[in-house]
């Protein structure tokens, strides 16, 4: 029984530009603030992880996690969806440049195991990652993570 | 066994490594405590593991431990972690 990504998501963005890695972080960010996850603070907080730790938030080939510590800055758990309009390097040794970042919050360390697990599942299957990679619009995102999570 | 996933923050890459990690070890029917940890307890940790995971740009923070440290590119390959994984615990 697969968890439907497209219900965890607070929201999605498709197409968007961006000219740096802090500039798409910051629409990961935005899109949380948006869905009333988080408050601007942890856009702010994303970005400085990555200038103290470097880029390993690029987890897979062209994927980023985007996510801070825990805090005040969390008001709930949840997602946001950023597909880029043209890739942006982060200075990543193997998996840049980045198509996709999502944006991560969460209360607490071991809440939403099983949405990193659906979204796994989903960016692992290299037939629905190029689908959602090429996808125009929320509307196709939603239906297209719908459909990966509806059993076969 | 003991084995820490290592990430930057505690909530979304470690998360994620010890998700697919325990999968990998399951299929190995390897016997092992994953924990999830963020790199500043990570050190800690790692002093009574056997193996770390986690990326490359931390694996430089987690500084002199005995355990081995394993880096994996991309947290999403099984395969990968399959492959590293096993040719550690043998």
């Amino acid at each position: 029984m697969a968890l439907n990504l497209a219900e965890e998501l607070s929201s999605i963005a498709t197409n968007v530009a961006a000219s740096d890695w802090r500039q798409a972080v910051r629409h990961a960010g935005d899109g949380l603030v948006a869905g009333g996850v988080t408050t601007e603070d942890y856009t702010d907080q994303m970005i400085a992880a990555v200038e103290e730790h470097g880029p390993y938030i690029v987890i897979a080939p062209g994927v980023a996690l985007a996510h801070a510590r825990p805090s005040e800055s969390v008001k709930k758990g949840g997602l946001s969806w950023v597909s880029l309009a043209s890739p942006v390097e982060f200075g990543h040794k193997s998996n840049d440049p980045v198509s996709l970042v999502i944006g991560l919050a969460a209360l607490d360390h071991t809440a939403h195991i099983e949405v990193l697990r659906a979204v796994a599942g989903i960016l692992s299957n290299p037939d629905t990652r190029s689908g959602l990679d090429a996808a125009a619009s929320a509307e196709e995102v939603r239906s297209l993570l719908a459909r990966a999570a509806s059993p076969k | 066994m003991k084995i820490v996933a290592v990430c930057g923050m505690g909530i979304g890459t470690s998360v994620l490594l010890k998700m697919n990690a325990e999968k990998v070890l399951q299929d190995l029917g390897v016997d092992a405590d994953i924990e999830a940890a963020d790199i500043g307890v990570a050190r800690g940790a790692a002093q009574t593991a056997e193996i770390v995971l986690t990326s490359q740009e931390l694996a430089p923070e987690i500084g002199d431990v005995p355990a081995e440290v394993i880096v994996i590119e991309n947290f999403f390959d099984l395969d990968e972690i399959h492959r590293k994984l096993s040719a550690a615990v043998r």
